[in-house]
């Protein structure tokens, strides 16, 4: 593999005193959506809110070991976290538009991320990002009107054109789709795929066909052990071995309904 | 958990896959005993018979897809349902080799039988029962058993490279034996044809319990290095 975009060692993510994610090894492979997958409460979300240093919004979340980007672990004391945020963007389940026209929910992120340019060249950004999410045929005449006004799906693609704005390197998703209908769930999917040839994709779903459907790799989190509460990433590999030949029992059952 | 009823159906399918293995090894035997008696009306039934399994072949495929589409079945299951499709597609084809032995019998219509080798009952017996190991040990997921079964698939080829060996002595000797000589090459080919099918059928148990896909046929080649045997003539059917 080349160099990938996020190399996570030795990861541990601690509640308090609860250590919710233990020791996560995982390489996320460079332009490919890559999926994580597993049961409720096995820390999928903490692990995606980990790779932006989102948890630390969470006053009790403490985190070990390093998540590597660009070379540099994004938990040195030298990293701006809000730096941090905007070249590793996260989408989230339900789409959270500002309640703000459709033109300053990407222009207003825009401003505060510094962008200097005129009237005509914010124009232009704002349409490049919504292009960029598939939204601009949809919207280009009601640019002024209130985000809120769009339908879910359009609203949860707006609110990906808004990342896209800030032209991060990576996309987070977590459960972008499970409040949106089947149509729109695949509108979301096919603007993936064509997102990832610019930007490095990671999704958390419960989802698991959608998994199967739209990403390169899954990764696979299950409960450290009978008992245990903390979960770990115990198979990460291709989809398409993941979904016709895991290497893990665990998996497999997962995969298959048998688990649970 | 969800999977009741799903495991309930795929029981069901495989019983189904079973039940048109056991049809189509008996018309193996049927067939093969009808063509050494020579006995016109038995291999008119196995023809017939052969649109029921044709027919049973159908309605199991119809029943993986819907499975497929219904259940979205992944990893194991996949395979399984996967394998299906071809274990019963080798089915029909062993079938049409069985008919394919009655149609021989039929088209010889009165010419008379030579003396018959003992080695074709024998043929037929051994792919019967390589058939019906195959099965059990895919119903069974037995890879260990469905990587022994090819083994036996040498003992046919064996058998056939006697048959051809005999039959072109006879051949030798009095040349106008020549197209009774064909017929019963044509048969014997069928049987051993219908053996590497069961060998087929073991790649793809193999394949729905452990996700490696193997190829096992190699016999043959080996057979033909050591043994400078016939080249394989082509069936007529």
């Amino acid at each position: 593999m080349e160099q990938p975009a996020l190399d996570i060692r030795n990861l541990n993510v601690y509640y308090g005193n609860f250590l919710a994610i233990k020791y996560v090894n995982l390489s996320i492979p460079r332009n490919q959506i890559t999926a994580i997958i597993g049961p409720s409460g096995v820390g999928k979300s903490t692990l995606l809110r980990a790779l932006n240093r989102m948890n630390e919004l969470v006053p009790t979340c403490r985190t070990g070991g390093e998540v590597l980007f660009d070379g540099q672990n994004i938990y040195d004391p030298r990293v701006d976290p809000v730096e941090v945020r905007r070249r590793i963007g996260m989408v989230f389940q339900k789409p959270n538009p500002f309640p703000k026209s459709i033109y300053e929910n990407i222009a207003w992120g825009l401003r505060i991320n510094g962008f200097r340019g005129n009237r005509a060249q914010m124009d232009e950004a704002v349409e490049r990002a919504l292009r960029a999410a598939a939204l601009w045929d949809e919207v280009r005449d009601k640019l002024h009107q209130s985000g809120l006004s769009l339908s879910g799906g359009q609203q949860q693609r707006l609110c990906i054109a808004r990342v896209i704005a800030l032209q991060p390197e990576v996309i987070l998703l977590d459960e972008p789709a499970s409040a949106l209908d089947p149509i729109a769930t695949l509108k979301i999917e096919e603007l993936m795929r064509e997102l990832k040839r610019d930007y490095t994709i990671v999704i958390v779903t419960h989802n698991m066909q959608q998994a199967a459907r739209v990403s390169d790799y899954t990764a696979m989190m299950m409960l450290t052990g009978e008992g245990e509460r903390s979960g770990t990433v115990i198979e990460f590999d291709l989809t398409r071995t993941i979904f016709t030949n895991p290497r893990d029992k665990r998996t497999e059952d997962y995969v298959t309904g048998r688990f649970g | 958990m969800t999977r009741k009823a799903f495991e309930q159906q795929l029981r069901g399918l495989l019983e189904k896959v079973l039940v048109l293995g056991s049809m189509v090894g008996q018309a193996l035997l049927e067939s093969t005993e009808a063509f050494r008696k020579r006995d016109l009306e038995t291999s008119r039934r196995v023809v017939e018979r052969d649109r029921e399994i044709n027919g049973r072949r159908f309605a199991l495929e119809a029943l993986t897809i819907g499975l497929i589409a219904t259940q979205q079945p992944v990893a194991g299951d996949l395979r399984l349902l996967a394998a299906v499709l071809e274990i019963v597609g080798e089915l029909e084809r062993i079938g049409d080799y069985a008919k394919g032995i009655a149609i021989i019998n039929i088209r010889m219509g009165d010419l008379l039988q030579l003396p018959m080798p003992v080695e074709i009952t024998t043929m037929a017996q051994r792919a019967t029962d390589m058939l019906h190991q195959a099965l059990v040990a895919f119903v069974n997921e037995d890879a260990e058993a469905a990587r022994a079964i090819p083994k036996e698939d040498d003992k046919v080829d064996a058998l056939y490279l006697r048959i051809y060996r005999d039959l072109m002595g006879q051949i030798v000797r009095d040349p106008s034996l020549i197209e009774r000589v064909n017929w019963l090459l044509w048969a014997a080919h069928n049987l051993e044809r219908a053996a590497d099918r069961v060998t087929n059928i073991c790649e793809r148990t193999v394949y729905a319990i452990t996700g490696e896909m193997t190829e096992m046929d190699v016999t043959w080649d080996e057979l033909e290095k050591d043994n400078g045997g016939p080249p394989r003539p082509c069936s007529p059917f």
